[in-house]
């Protein structure tokens, strides 16, 4: 276990370390530079400001300084909003996107969940394809198509709910609805389709031969194992909806970490995509590792290192 | 033999001509009557029997249809601004009603169908390639060289697709092919992946020794031994490799960053329609997003059909 968890570790670094090379030279990949604007600057203050952004340096001493810094979690300023850093553009909108992004996976998960038992328990009845007919159009709809048609909806024609912005519950029913659809019409199916399997198992005959109650058979017995699937899921789950806030904070002017990222790509303001790659990079992967560990945790038929063996 | 017969039809009463008895070849009794089912017609026919697979499939050719015939038979060309008819509804001039700029939403839609769908079938297509190229020689090899290869496609995996996606069409020229080369770029590394387990599974088999032993290039039997036989999941793969696509264009056009004006595409439809749906113009935001639902839906079902037809396992 400590071998595997070792080794993992030194493979999350290997991967951080290559989307942070690859993003840094993406960047300096492009032609021109950010201080390329119509209006023009006499060539002091360009030296200057080259000077304060660290620009006037060669790129592999620039990339080196730029190691160090993340490391030490600093991203630099902005070039685009001044007097901004990097950093305190991520310490303003993290908490919002992630009160999102954390209410979205809770509400997926548990509606998937509970979705795909019910579904499995009355298999080919009525409810069985009310829940595959609501998963197949929550993958088949993008999020933003969704939020898009929500809002004109419920917000615009029948004055429902707020159209847009982040203020009390009721500004975060729609944002949520619109990106936790998706993620969780895949869990409705994942367990629909691993709890019909384990309820054919032998063990569900014994917990019926011994007498217990269906609520303890399905939830003791069968939903325990019929889980392990939707835990190795979770990971890429968490990453789409991280991705999928993007758009959402967009569309819902919702000021988190997302519509900054985006308003930085609008922008060309290269230290903030930078910075916010890496941050999201970081999350993704760190996520992916823990899942990973929870899977060996839960299931003691698998054995972590043994896995590396193969 | 022939006595006790003749004794049982006289019988009955039956005269013995009535019946001349056949004559055995040796080739006809080896033949078997009921053509063989093959795995392809098998899967075909229980294909045929999934029903909501077979809406798929009708939904996708009449798609494909209105991507290559749509933009002809409309009377109005998709880029071309006519500013006194701003913001129309649907009518009996401009079927799906008109944009902001006077543009025929009708041609728009079917333009973005084609650059959906061709973006989708490109993507799926360099995925084949280069997925099982990579797959194919990484699970044959074996060893070492398998080691390298699979911890190189596992740390292209462990990269979050979409902002991968993101960072490369920001730093690339926007247009299709960026935007196809940004989808590809670690697009393929779930195809590779699969494809390696499979052939690790296969070349195991009697058949595939024999080749061996024949001396056949290794090339060759890549080509004509383990591919074959893995083809049922590949199939699966891009099936559902084209829906993921399609969301990922419509999704960077959607933020700006992928299909430029004045070209139309779904997502950037979607995204223009974003500031006109307070004011009621409801068939800007209904069009694209219905059909891009649409598409997606079918290649969905449509790959979910395949996976339960193409499954040696369920085959009866």
């Amino acid at each position: 276990m400590t071998k595997y968890l070792v080794k993992r570790f030194i493979a999350m670094l290997i991967t951080l370390w290559l989307i942070i090379t690859l993003t840094f030279f993406l960047m300096h990949a492009l032609p021109g530079s950010p201080f390329n604007e119509e209006r023009s600057t006499s060539e002091a203050v360009q030296k200057n400001l080259e000077a304060h952004f660290n620009l006037d340096k060669p790129v592999p001493v620039q990339y080196i300084e730029y190691l160090k810094s993340v490391i030490q979690f600093d991203f630099g300023p902005s070039i685009k909003k001044s007097s901004q850093t990097v950093n305190e553009l991520l310490g303003r909108g993290f908490p919002v996107s992630f009160e999102l992004g954390f209410v979205t996976l809770t509400v997926a998960i548990l509606s998937g969940i509970t979705l795909g038992v019910l579904a499995a328990l009355r298999h080919n009845g009525l409810i069985d394809y009310m829940a595959m007919t609501i998963a197949v159009l929550g993958i088949s709809i993008p999020n933003f198509v969704f939020a898009t048609l929500l809002i004109q909806q419920v917000a615009v024609n029948w004055e429902l709910l707020p159209v847009a912005t982040w203020k009390s519950w009721r500004h975060m029913v729609l944002p949520t609805l619109a990106l936790a659809t998706g993620p969780m019409a895949i869990i409705a199916r994942l367990t629909r389709s691993s709890m019909l399997e384990v309820l054919t198992q032998d063990y569900i005959l014994t917990a019926k031969a011994k007498g217990l109650t269906p609520a303890k058979i399905v939830l003791k017995h069968a939903l325990k194992n019929a889980l392990l699937p939707v835990v190795t899921v979770l990971g890429s789950l968490a990453a789409g909806i991280l991705t999928g806030t993007f758009v959402i904070e967009k569309i819902f002017a919702i000021p988190g970490m997302g519509k900054y990222f985006v308003d930085s790509i609008n922008n060309r303001d290269y230290p903030v995509i930078m910075g916010t790659t890496i941050f999201y990079s970081t999350l993704l992967i760190f996520l992916l590792f823990l899942v990973d560990v929870a899977y060996g945790l839960l299931d003691p038929r698998i054995k972590l290192h043994k896995k590396e063996a193969k | 033999m022939e006595a006790p017969k003749q004794q049982e039809s006289q019988r009955a009463g039956v005269m013995d001509e009535w019946f001349v008895p056949k004559k055995r070849t040796l080739g006809e009794a080896e033949t078997v009557i009921r053509p063989s089912v093959s795995y392809w017609k098998d899967a075909w026919r229980r294909l045929l029997k999934n029903k909501l697979a077979m809406v798929g499939l009708v939904c996708l050719i009449l798609l494909v249809f209105m991507a290559i015939f749509g933009p002809i038979i409309s009377p109005h060309s998709a880029t071309h601004q006519v500013l006194q008819q701003q913001n129309l509804p649907p009518s009996s001039e401009h079927w799906f009603g008109t944009d902001e700029l006077g543009r025929d939403v009708f041609s728009r839609t079917w333009e973005g169908a084609r650059i959906s769908l061709f973006v989708g079938v490109v993507a799926a297509l360099i995925d084949f390639i280069i997925g099982v190229t990579y797959g194919g020689i990484a699970g044959y090899k074996g060893g070492k060289i398998d080691h390298y290869m699979m911890r190189f496609v596992e740390i292209l995996y462990g990269l979050p697709y979409l902002l991968v996606v993101i960072l490369v069409s920001v730093v690339l020229e926007p247009g299709l092919f960026s935007i196809i080369f940004a989808i590809s770029i670690t697009g393929w590394v779930g195809m590779a992946r699969m494809v390696r387990g499979q052939v690790l599974q296969i070349k195991n088999y009697e058949f595939v020794l024999a080749s061996q032993t024949f001396g056949t290039k290794t090339s060759r039997i890549i080509r004509r031994n383990l591919l074959p036989n893995t083809m049922g999941p590949i199939i699966v793969q891009m099936t559902l490799t084209v829906p993921s696509a399609i969301f990922a264009e419509a999704f960077l056009s959607f933020l700006g960053i992928g299909i430029q004006p004045p070209l139309a595409s779904w997502g950037s439809m979607a995204s223009d329609a974003l500031p006109v749906i307070l004011s009621g113009d409801w068939w800007r935001l209904f069009f694209p997003a219905f059909f891009i639902s649409l598409t997606m839906f079918s290649f969905n079902v449509l790959g979910d059909g395949l996976q339960d037809a193409l499954d040696p396992k369920l085959r009866r």
